[in-house]
């Protein structure tokens, strides 16, 4: 059997996973992936998220991305840091850079195994702050610049492919070596409160044919967390494992604990249980339904009949989802054409709605 | 660093394995990078190599048929090239 064959039956334990600490974040960004803004009051104790990681220490999961909402907001995130750490379970996680400071910046290079993502959707502010926020480049900057000062070994600078700052791919390469730092390229999903943006802010077909182009050039340089498959139609495949890896290989745990097969399917059809059960994470991935029904050999469906299905295996079950379309059929952005087709027989409002929404809530009219 | 089969290799001291259906994850803790076992039997040779004069003797001793002995140089050659492997 072919390797992929095997991940896509499910491995013993999760290759890497994500970990979204917080809902709570500074920012608004307008394709946060899990709607973020305020804290959930149900959030996961310190002492829960320690036995979470002495969990992962024991499935031999050696790294996880952790995330948010903005996790540095959360007041013992170093503490939760340190402590996995400790317990060979290494620690990738993202930032807008809103507290990392000359002190952060310091201990973060004192550290083994831990790797900083700072988040970045423009080359420039404009572009950046369209997306993220007024300010939010200035502040990842400063944390870049600061990280840099106190000598921490090549972070990573992530960027959400978007129509805005396909153009800036050389842009953003070269910030990232004036940082001695790693380009991370993802996916835009219509995830969250991406699910109303998508439509403005997804690639078009021509960029996503110059960004294939471009990622067969960059090679390993630039890292994709392997969001691309869908591009690997296209002809020669992309470096990576070239599958969805939700459930399979890969899952996300939210703020509150519930488990779900990634992090771009924050919606109850996707929600295998939670670290709070009885049997704990181990048992959500290893017996879960949800997973094992994930784990089954899927159906090509539609895309049946083109010659591309090995490359692509249909695309991403989140993008499919949240515009409505079938799974098991063309992924929206198929870069064949057959998503534009299939989007057109979706009915108006029938597209599931993300969920849960932590976006903050502009004030009530009776307290102004 | 080329690879020798004639001599002695070990596991990294960085590096972790973790048994699999189809063989073992080895995770690197200091380059981060995955790399994939895809055999039970290679994942035997590895842990026995630290106890074997050779890496050719480790793949000799795990009992691999000597059609494929020279498959299974290879594969170690591309560990070594990975880091999993260090020279002993």
């Amino acid at each position: 059997m072919r390797l992929t064959e095997q991940f896509e039956r499910g491995l013993d334990a999760p290759i890497c996973l994500t970990w979204e600490l917080t809902y709570a974040c500074n920012l608004a960004c307008v394709h946060c992936l899990s709607s973020s803004g305020r804290r959930d009051p149900r959030e996961l104790s310190t002492a829960e998220c320690k036995a979470v990681i002495d969990e992962l220490q024991r499935m031999q999961v050696f790294y996880v991305n952790v995330g948010g909402g903005e996790p540095t907001v959360r007041p013992d995130f170093w503490e939760l840091l340190d402590y996995a750490i400790a317990r060979d379970v290494g620690v990738k996680f993202s930032t807008n850079g809103v507290r990392i400071g000359k002190t952060e910046a310091r201990r973060l290079a004192a550290t083994d195994y831990v790797d900083v993502q700072v988040s970045l959707d423009g080359a420039d502010a404009v572009i950046n702050d369209a997306v993220r926020g007024e300010g939010s480049y200035d502040m990842a900057r400063r944390a870049l610049d600061a990280l840099a000062s106190e000598g921490f070994q090549n972070p990573k600078i992530s960027v959400v492919v978007t129509r805005q700052n396909a153009g800036q791919l050389d842009d953003f390469k070269a910030l990232a070596d004036s940082y001695g730092a790693t380009l991370r390229l993802t996916r835009l999903r219509p995830s969250g409160r991406g699910a109303d943006t998508w439509d403005e802010l997804h690639p078009t077909a021509q960029q996503q044919r110059d960004l294939y182009q471009w990622l067969l050039t960059a090679g390993e340089d630039v890292l994709t967390g392997d969001s691309f498959f869908h591009l690997s139609a296209l002809g020669e495949k992309l470096p990576g494992l070239n599958l969805c890896g939700a459930g399979r290989v890969v899952c996300l745990i939210d703020p509150i604990g519930d488990v779900y097969a990634c992090p771009f399917v924050l919606h109850e059809q996707f929600k295998a249980g939670s670290v709070r059960d009885a049997g704990g994470f181990t048992d959500v991935w290893r017996s879960s339904e949800l997973f094992r029904e994930l784990r089954e050999p899927g159906s090509a469906g539609a895309c049946g009949s083109c010659g591309s299905y090995d490359a692509c295996r249909g695309g991403c079950m989140a993008a499919k989802f949240f515009t409505g379309l079938p799974l098991d059929g063309p992924d929206p952005e198929c870069v064949l054409g057959h998503g534009e087709a299939a989007l057109l027989a979706v009915a108006a409002g029938s597209a599931p709605i993300p969920g849960p929404g932590h976006s903050r809530r502009s004030l009530p009219l009776s307290v102004m | 660093m080329t690879f020798d089969p004639q001599q002695r290799w070990q596991l990294s001291s960085s590096v972790a394995l973790r048994p699999e259906p189809f063989g073992a994850l080895a995770y690197h803790f200091g380059n981060r990078r995955l790399t994939f076992l895809k055999t039970p039997l290679l994942v035997t040779i590895v842990r026995s190599l630290a106890e074997q004069p050779s890496a050719r003797a480790a793949v000799v001793a795990a009992g691999v048929p000597e059609q494929q002995q020279s498959h299974y140089e290879r594969a170690l050659a591309a560990l070594a090239d990975a880091e999993v492997l260090t020279c002993a």
